[in-house]
């Protein structure tokens, strides 16, 4: 009987113990996988960001294409993105960041929805130095590449989201000169 | 004949009239610590020109000759100042951050290049503000130094 009561208690004690310890567990898993889904939010990029993207790309194969009416209007459709573009779940100091590289990068598509194609690719060549440091902070759902021209203008890079280069600084003049550079899967 | 004397009579009257309606003046005795001056190392002659081609529109103190106090030519000036400053301020130069003094010299150097600037109102007046091949070149070298020791 008594050893029993002794099993028993052994048993319960047990139990209690596997049972809290699963428990420790469980919320050690969940405070990770918050973490995750943290990290996921800012490294995935957002709607906003993923809409700055967009006109970036249609703003790039306009300017492939020689086409200045179209980059103008990417131009004009950038700036509205960047206007939307929320900072607020960021830290302060990459608040700060990203409120300097939009402040800039805005005037550049301020300016190439008003310019003809020779300037819109000078503006653009900054702009892309802009985009790729806000991607870095934000990340993106797509792999990106970031591609090199070394003749145009000492050397300029681009993003593209296809690993085949079309050069948006030289167009149909040499369409094919460049490279990959960097892939940036985040 | 009468009638033109009655335009005439109007026009001279609508113009002593606009004299009285008052135009702000950009106009300021000290220079701030950002100036672009006192950050940088320029070169005298550089300064001399940047001062004397692009200083009255873009920072806070222009030089105005007594043509420029009547209107509506004050008028014009006062809405190129508005603009330039809202461009480009040499007296705050400072306040930028590394990113965008780097896009400001970017634009000053494509400018200058291209000659955009200075407006050509602006130096149909001011004749001593044009840009000499040889400033103009000096100018680029310059900025271009500036630019790549950010």
């Amino acid at each position: 009987m008594m050893k029993n009561l002794k099993m028993s208690i052994a048993a319960m004690l047990m139990l209690t113990i596997s049972f809290t310890n699963a428990q420790e567990k469980e919320k050690m898993k969940m405070d990770h996988s918050k973490m995750d889904h943290g990290k996921m939010m800012h490294k995935k990029g957002d709607a906003k960001t993923e809409a700055i993207l967009s006109d970036y790309f249609s703003l790039k194969n306009a300017l492939v294409a020689d086409e200045t009416k179209k980059a103008a209007l990417a131009g004009t459709k950038l700036v509205a993105s960047f206007k939307a573009f929320d900072a607020g779940s960021y830290s302060k100091e990459q608040q700060e960041e990203l409120a300097d590289i939009i402040e800039d990068a805005t005037e550049h598509a301020e300016h190439i929805a008003k310019s003809e194609l020779g300037h819109q690719r000078e503006h653009f060549k900054t702009l892309s130095k802009d985009v790729t440091d806000l991607v870095a902070i934000t990340g993106t759902k797509n792999t990106l590449y970031e591609q090199f021209c070394p003749m145009y203008e000492g050397g300029s890079t681009w993003l593209s989201t296809s690993n085949e280069v079309k050069n948006p600084y030289y167009g149909s003049k040499m369409v094919t000169c460049g490279k990959v550079q960097k892939e940036i899967n985040n | 004949m009468k009638v033109v004397k009655k335009i005439a009579l109007v026009l001279l009257i609508v113009f002593v009239g606009i004299q009285f309606i008052p135009t702000s003046r950009n106009q300021s005795d000290t220079v701030p610590s950002t100036d672009f001056m006192r950050v940088n190392k320029v070169p005298e002659n550089i300064q001399k020109k940047l001062e004397g081609s692009c200083y009255d529109c873009h920072s806070n103190n222009t030089q105005y000759p007594w043509y420029n106090k009547i209107q509506p030519v004050a008028w014009l000036l006062e809405d190129h100042i508005k603009e330039g400053k809202a461009e480009l301020n040499f007296n705050e130069w400072d306040d930028l951050s590394n990113r965008r003094k780097n896009s400001k010299l970017k634009s000053i150097i494509s400018q200058i290049e291209d000659g955009e600037m200075p407006l050509s109102s602006y130096t149909l007046i001011h004749g001593d503000a044009i840009f000499s091949d040889t400033e103009k070149q000096e100018i680029i070298k310059w900025m271009t130094q500036l630019k790549d020791s950010l």
